[in-house]
């Protein structure tokens, strides 16, 4: 470790108004939730400010660190301070999905074939009445209550077997995704060896194929929603299908996000060094992280 | 570079900001901890006063004082803000205040975001607060908030706490963060990972349990929330879910949930004992591996909270052995103190008065949890007072005796003066007398079959009731004494030495008392 003293940052107004962005965030995302059917409200507006001050002081809160870090002020101990944070915060992001992930295979594994009656010792669900009629299966298709509170879908996501291989999007999904990191490694390859042309080339494809993803992702949803009544509302299926493909394309969006920051931040300013680029090393592991979920996804969502 | 740095840190030396300024933008760690510090006390004491609420309406059978609706806000948001707002804010307050320091380094790593997962929480219990107001009232499913109630049944406020919560836990998660870093990056040389401190040792595994379960709760809240809001049917079986997975999941996030509540506290005891009783500490390593047994265990025993939901039988047998084996290292750890304790030379300050009593009242929480651990037992037990009794036993006794210890221990440190120790004492007897008056007889009653979270109660459990009222109150009130104390020491009083206590050991004794604004702006030298 060098001798360098730590620099610990100045008094700084950015947490305060973090604080108070996320404090507007979510009173007005509370509000406009809770007043989704009364046309009067303007709790939107809330949310939108929270919105806009959140981005703000993200933004300048961001370009002060960079700021410092290209002033040199920071110190390798800070530097390896970012890394270990940066990977804690994947490891939470991690244990997030989890908690979906978890559900989904709770109730493949036990809800629903309690619901249809089986149980232990033959005494199920079905001794005392409830949900006479109802078939175990997965995708569930016919909910419990046969669509009385719930709508049913016609048709699911699942694997629709070779034939149908090369119509089925999931597929195309998983291919652009997988290439595209495959092509954030080479793009951190050539920045490595000093190819800045190289980098921008492979950081702008990244890019494009995370458009494309969540694209295809939008053309997916369309489908479900317009042509197979597959829903939020189409009961466990549709629950654990959209929330954690909606949680994945979300998380796509802020990687894909982050990655054009670092294209822009290269192509217009001309930041990162051979040797000196956490910045897009964080976003680029945050990239092949929301890869990985996608593998789960693809495995346990849709072809399992 | 090094001339900008240098020139950069001459300001730095000039001490804190003026004015209220200081307290918003700071990026120091000491102010940081004294800010977490006096808002768990306020949370404390707001907590408390729901609580005060709940006994008073308990003082006696029927109803007196408030109406149901209200009695179940209140043991709800009491609930919530002891653990959120009081316990887990005060350890994170003494982790700010105290790692830094004992690990040899200049600041937290990340001291900007450090500020940040602070001031969220205001502005979280201000929402969680204001609930109280609003349409419908508070939320009142309890601080477990299991699903329908908190979903089909909730009150429209259901949708701020579910909230209030994501952003509670982007704090704690932030802060987490910011521990571990620190802990594994910016250490002194020479601070080995085995010469940590244990209070050190105990923040890096909860900071651990922390950043692991405090996303799996927002998970929780996030499918209550679709479940509420845009029809989604996780905790509905008439769409395909179960309710029991709500259990699942939230106990999944609660039970490790409760080991970061106590760890914090295994650490500061460790300290306080070794110190009173001038001598080392008996195995040290053997507690540092009890801590990592503990946390690990954690994650494996969450559904003996669900015994009686209809579980599987080999679940519960499961559950059952895993849970008995968490004994094994908390027995460790109660042995190791008071082999640290025996034949040393016995000192009775309050921070050690305080230090015993949690080694003992917290070891009644212990086994009374054994108890619940016993499955078919569990199914007479479960949801009576007998588990009030329990963890308020681990939780009062047990955290907050340890925060009340920790205070009384490093406040001549951070503020350079000696408490009162004649009124350190009479705040912990009063303490003292007041917790197990209060907690003792719901055993009993609990063990007659009274259900917790009722307004009201059979004639038979009358006179406990009263004694548990009446032993709540005192307790509430010396918590007024321990705030008359810490003032006063902070105004002013005896100047406290470097070392403070005659076997005090560690890094933060060798600095000045008060401690200096900034501490460490080069590592110093460990052997």
């Amino acid at each position: 470790m060098s001798t360098q003293t730590y620099y610990v940052p100045e008094q700084s107004r950015f947490p305060i108004f973090m604080a108070l962005s996320l404090f507007l965030l979510v009173m007005g995302a509370s509000s406009t939730i809770n007043n989704l059917d009364n046309p009067e409200s303007n709790s939107a507006y809330i949310l939108y400010a929270g919105f806009i001050s959140l981005f703000t002081t993200l933004f300048f809160w961001f370009r002060q660190v960079i700021k410092e870090h290209l002033a040199g002020l920071d110190s390798n101990q800070l530097k390896t301070s970012y890394v270990y944070g940066m990977a804690w915060f994947i490891f939470s992001e991690v244990m997030f999905f989890a908690a979906f992930f978890g559900a989904l295979f709770y109730v493949r594994s036990f809800a629903v074939p309690w619901l249809s009656g089986e149980g232990e010792n033959g005494v199920g669900i079905s001794a005392i009445g409830l949900w006479e009629g109802f078939e175990s299966s997965w995708p569930v298709m016919t909910t419990p209550d046969k669509g009385a509170e719930y709508a049913l879908a016609e048709k699911s996501m699942a694997w629709p077997g070779w034939g149908h291989a090369l119509e089925w999007l999931p597929l195309w999904n998983t291919i652009v995704l997988l290439s595209s990191s495959v092509t954030v490694h080479f793009a951190h390859i050539g920045l490595k060896n000093g190819d800045r042309k190289k980098f921008n080339r492979f950081l702008g494809i990244t890019v494009g194929l995370a458009l494309i993803f969540v694209g295809l992702q939008a053309a997916e949803y369309y489908e479900a929603y317009a042509h197979y009544g597959l829903t939020l509302n189409s009961g466990i299926y549709g629950s654990t299908f959209f929330m954690l493909t909606g949680f994945h394309g979300f998380h796509v969006m802020m990687g894909g996000f982050m990655l054009a920051v670092m294209l822009a931040r290269s192509v217009f300013a001309g930041h990162f060094e051979d040797h000196d680029h956490f910045g897009f090393e964080a976003a680029s592991w945050y990239w092949h992280f929301v890869d990985v979920v996608w593998v789960m996804l693809f495995l346990f969502v849709y072809i399992l | 570079m090094s001339a900008v740095i240098e020139n950069h840190h001459d300001d730095h030396h000039h001490g804190p900001a003026k004015g209220l300024t200081r307290w918003l933008y700071t990026t120091n760690h000491k102010d940081i901890g004294t800010l977490y510090l006096w808002f768990s006390f306020a949370m404390f004491l707001i907590g408390g006063a729901m609580a005060l609420v709940i006994r008073a309406e308990l003082f006696q059978p029927g109803m007196q004082i408030v109406e149901p609706e209200f009695y179940n806000q209140m043991i709800t948001l009491h609930g919530l803000i002891m653990i959120f707002g009081g316990v887990m804010p005060a350890f994170v307050g003494l982790a700010n205040w105290l790692v830094p320091m004992m690990i040899g380094a200049p600041d937290m790593a990340l001291p900007r975001m450090n500020n940040l997962s602070f001031w969220i929480l205001p502005f979280a219990f201000f929402i969680l607060l204001s609930s109280l107001f609003m349409e419908g009232g508070a939320p009142n499913f309890g601080w477990t908030f299991y699903a329908p109630l908190s979903t089909t049944y909730a009150p429209p406020s259901v949708t701020f706490f579910i909230f209030s919560v994501h952003i509670m836990g982007a704090s704690s998660i932030m802060g987490a963060i910011n521990v571990v870093v620190t802990i594994m990056n910016m250490r002194a040389p020479g601070v080995t990972l085995m010469k940590m401190p244990l209070f050190v040792w105990s923040w890096l595994i909860t900071a651990y349990l922390l950043i692991a379960v405090m996303p799996v709760l927002a998970g929780a809240v996030t499918m209550m929330l679709m479940d509420i809001h845009f029809g989604t049917s996780f905790f509905n079986a008439a769409g395909g879910g179960d309710p029991v997975l709500f259990q699942h999941i939230f106990w999944f996030f609660g039970h490790p949930e409760v080991y970061i509540m106590i760890l914090p506290a295994f650490g500061i005891v460790s300290h306080i004992i070794e110190t009173f009783s001038r001598k080392q500490l008996f195995g040290y390593s053997s507690m540092v591996w009890a801590m990592l047994s503990i946390a690990i265990l954690s994650f494996v025993v969450w559904a003996h909270h669900m015994f009686t939901v209809g579980l599987p039988l080999a679940a519960e047998l499961f559950f059952m052995w895993a849970t008995m084996l968490i004994a094994v290292p908390t027995g460790v750890k109660v042995f190791n103190w008071v082999a640290t304790m025996f034949k040393g030379s016995l000192t009775f300050e309050t921070p050690m008065l305080f230090a015993i009593a949690f080694v003992v009242l917290f070891t009644i929480g212990g086994l009374s949890g054994l108890m619940l651990a016993i499955v078919p037992a569990d199914f007479q037990y479960h949801d009576t007072y007998f588990v009030v009794a329990h963890f308020h036993y681990v939780l009062v006794p047990g955290a907050i005796f340890s925060i009340m210890a920790a205070v009384y221990y490093w406040i001549p440190k951070w503020s350079g003066n000696m408490y009162d120790e004649r009124l350190g004492k009479l705040h912990f007897w009063l303490s003292f007398i007041g917790v197990n008056v209060t907690f003792f007889p719901q055993h009993f009653i609990g063990l007659a079959g009274m259900p917790r979270r009722y307004p009201d109660y059979a004639l038979q459990f009358a006179d406990w009731n009263m004694v548990s009222s009446v032993g709540a109150f005192l307790f509430g009130v010396s918590q007024i004494l321990f705030l008359f104390i810490v003032v006063k020491t902070v105004m002013g009083g005896k100047k406290a030495t470097d070392q403070v206590w005659e076997g005090a050991r560690g890094l933060e004794w060798t600095v000045a008392s008060p401690a200096p604004y900034h501490t460490f702006t080069t590592p110093p030298k460990v052997d």
